[in-house]
């Protein structure tokens, strides 16, 4: 094996610095006395409860939460759906379409998409007159269509690195698709749902500029309360929030990755 | 594949055919439905609005289509076009866009190849562990993640602090509202999606290659430039493209850390429609926006079925 330059290690431990002396900086300023978020005033916990007090932000993380869990769930069957078309179900016409429809929110500008889906909302309430208000339902819709993207990426290319002998035996054995797909692809692929489903969830939780074209009056989401927050200037409750997201995506990453290891190790 | 198959038990061995045939239909057709009304149609909805007129009303701008002593008019306003050609700010946030978006590129890339380089050399535990600590920021949230730079690089802020601590300046340095802090945001936002394709590439290199090189009396540097250096080529398109096309639309870092004059396209549009409520001209930098992305999407694209292939 090639030993690795000094340039390239020294480079490395840089940009792994890069990478968390910002979240490590958010982390321990969380934990100041001071209202001047950077000038050192002793240790204290006093913005955890300030934020535990402050109704708007609890509100607006409730109602985020509530629509990454329904944008999540709905993009996870239509993400898993679309991968399946796209992996197992060989040739037919407008399949380069949907390949197209499904990959190309992946690179599209947030705020290309968020104009363009208030705009269809805004046509549609003048022709059908649904929806006639903006807010939960038009946000789970605009989530839904960008986390499904990221959810087909996953199975995707779950079900292409799959052994695909295993349903073509269970079909020669007289099992219909659909058991096929409850009895063999589904349990196959769970892993990969798993994680696909979480990251669904939080590009839904983190999203800013889509959400703030879709929603309405009364639903403004905990990224929308924290932007208005920051804009004014650095605040400290902001940093005791960010703290908490941080140890709790922390936490949830560090043990999804140990079980997908173990069971990747299991597998061989 | 659908709900519908499982009762067929009983029936008929062609109804269950029949079933089959259109269950797949359903299957394939649910995601394209949703798919063709909440992200294709909105296309076409931009389209017509940005060939429309600005009008104070709700919504606000007027319908393409007139009828009018039994003809049918049909107006399509390219003034909107014509508006963002002629004036210079739109022009300029454009070259802006581009300018930023394209150095970021670069500085990330400078960054991210070594680290992906290091990452994909290394071996087992030590690897997973390096590639979870790439991907953990890119879960936590973007926007607190930006927002953690500006306590950074505010005037007293961590890194000011610390230099006026050891003496090394007198006053603050600017730093929060310039283009450098854009810079900063842009390639700390976007590190993960630059390292992240160029590992999947460089951690398939035949390593047997790299020993022949340097069996064959190659220096370390030369077995990286003519060997290594050439085969990653899909691995630096794809991850440039995934940093330069998000960056042309960004908006969030712009706001928070660029000054003013830091106008991006993805800023326009958003104060094009929230702060003017000019629906049309808003409408028309999207479609221009989209354009100018037309070409990196397609180079990203070739890029990636080569990496697949090789």
């Amino acid at each position: 094996m090639q030993k690795t330059g000094f340039l390239m290690r020294f480079i490395t431990v840089l940009g792994f610095v890069f990478l968390y002396a910002p979240i490590l900086s958010l982390v321990i300023y969380s934990f100041n006395e001071s209202r001047l978020v950077t000038v050192w005033g002793g240790f204290s916990t006093k913005w955890y409860g300030e934020l535990l007090k402050d109704p708007q932000i609890l509100s607006a993380a409730w109602i985020s939460l509530k629509i990454a869990f329904t944008s999540a769930s709905i993009a996870l069957v239509l993400g898993t759906l679309t991968a399946l078309v796209l992996v197992r179900f060989g040739r037919f016409r407008l399949r380069e379409l949907l390949n197209g429809m499904i990959t190309a929110p992946l690179v599209m500008p947030e705020v290309i998409t968020g104009l363009s889906l208030l705009l269809l909302f805004v046509v549609m309430e003048s022709w059908l007159g649904w929806p006639s208000q903006r807010g939960f339902t038009t946000i789970v819709i605009a989530h839904t269509t960008f986390c499904m993207a990221f959810v087909a990426v996953i199975v995707e290319s779950r079900l292409s690195d799959m052994d695909e002998s295993i349903e073509e035996a269970a079909g020669d054995l007289g099992a219909r698709p659909v058991r096929v797909f409850f009895d063999i692809t589904l349990p196959t692929i769970a892993p990969a749902l798993v994680s696909a489903w979480l990251l669904a969830f939080t590009l839904s939780l983190d999203d800013l500029v889509i959400a703030s074209f879709v929603s309405g009056p009364g639903s403004s989401t905990l990224p929308m309360v924290v932007f208005s927050k920051v804009r004014l200037g650095v605040s400290p409750d902001v940093n005791a929030l960010a703290t908490i997201m941080i140890g709790a995506i922390g936490l949830g990453v560090v043990i999804a990755t140990t079980l997908l290891l173990r069971q990747e190790k299991k597998a061989e | 594949m659908s709900e519908t198959a499982q009762q067929d038990s009983v029936r008929p061995w062609r109804l269950a055919d029949w079933f089959v045939r259109h269950g797949r239909m359903l299957v394939i057709g649910l995601p394209m439905l949703w798919l063709g009304i909440f992200f294709l149609a909105p296309f076409f909805v931009v389209f017509k609005i940005s060939v429309s007129e600005l009008a104070i009303a709700r919504p606000p701008y007027l319908p393409l289509t007139s009828w009018e002593d039994g003809k049918l008019i049909l107006t399509l306003n390219l003034g909107n076009f014509q508006y963002l050609i002629e004036d210079s700010l739109y022009v300029s946030s454009y070259l802006t866009s581009i300018r930023i978006a394209f150095f970021s590129t670069i500085f990330a890339l400078l960054l991210g190849y070594p680290m992906a380089y290091v990452i994909a050399r290394s071996t087992g535990h030590r690897r997973n562990i390096l590639l979870m600590l790439v991907m953990l920021p890119f879960w936590t949230s973007f926007l607190l993640r930006v927002y953690a730079w500006i306590g950074i690089l505010k005037a007293n802020g961590v890194i000011n602090n610390f230099l006026m601590w050891t003496g090394v300046i007198d006053s603050p340095i600017v730093m929060m509202q310039t283009d450098f802090a854009t810079y900063v945001g842009i390639v700390y936002t976007y590190l993960p999606f630059m390292i992240l394709p160029l590992y999947a590439n460089l951690a398939k290199l035949d390593t047997t290659l790299l020993e022949a090189s340097s069996d064959l009396g190659a220096r370390p540097l030369t077995t990286f430039l003519t060997i290594t250096l050439p085969l990653s080529i899909p691995g630096i398109v794809a991850g440039s493209m995934l940093v330069f096309i998000p960056a042309i639309g960004e908006f969030v870092v712009p706001t928070l850390l660029g000054g003013p004059d830091t106008l991006m396209i993805g800023r326009v549009l958003w104060s094009e429609f929230f702060n003017n409520r000019d629906w049309p001209v808003a409408s028309a930098v999207a479609m221009a926006m989209l354009v100018l992305l037309v070409l990196p999407v397609m180079w990203l694209r070739r890029a990636q079925s080569q990496q697949e292939a090789g």
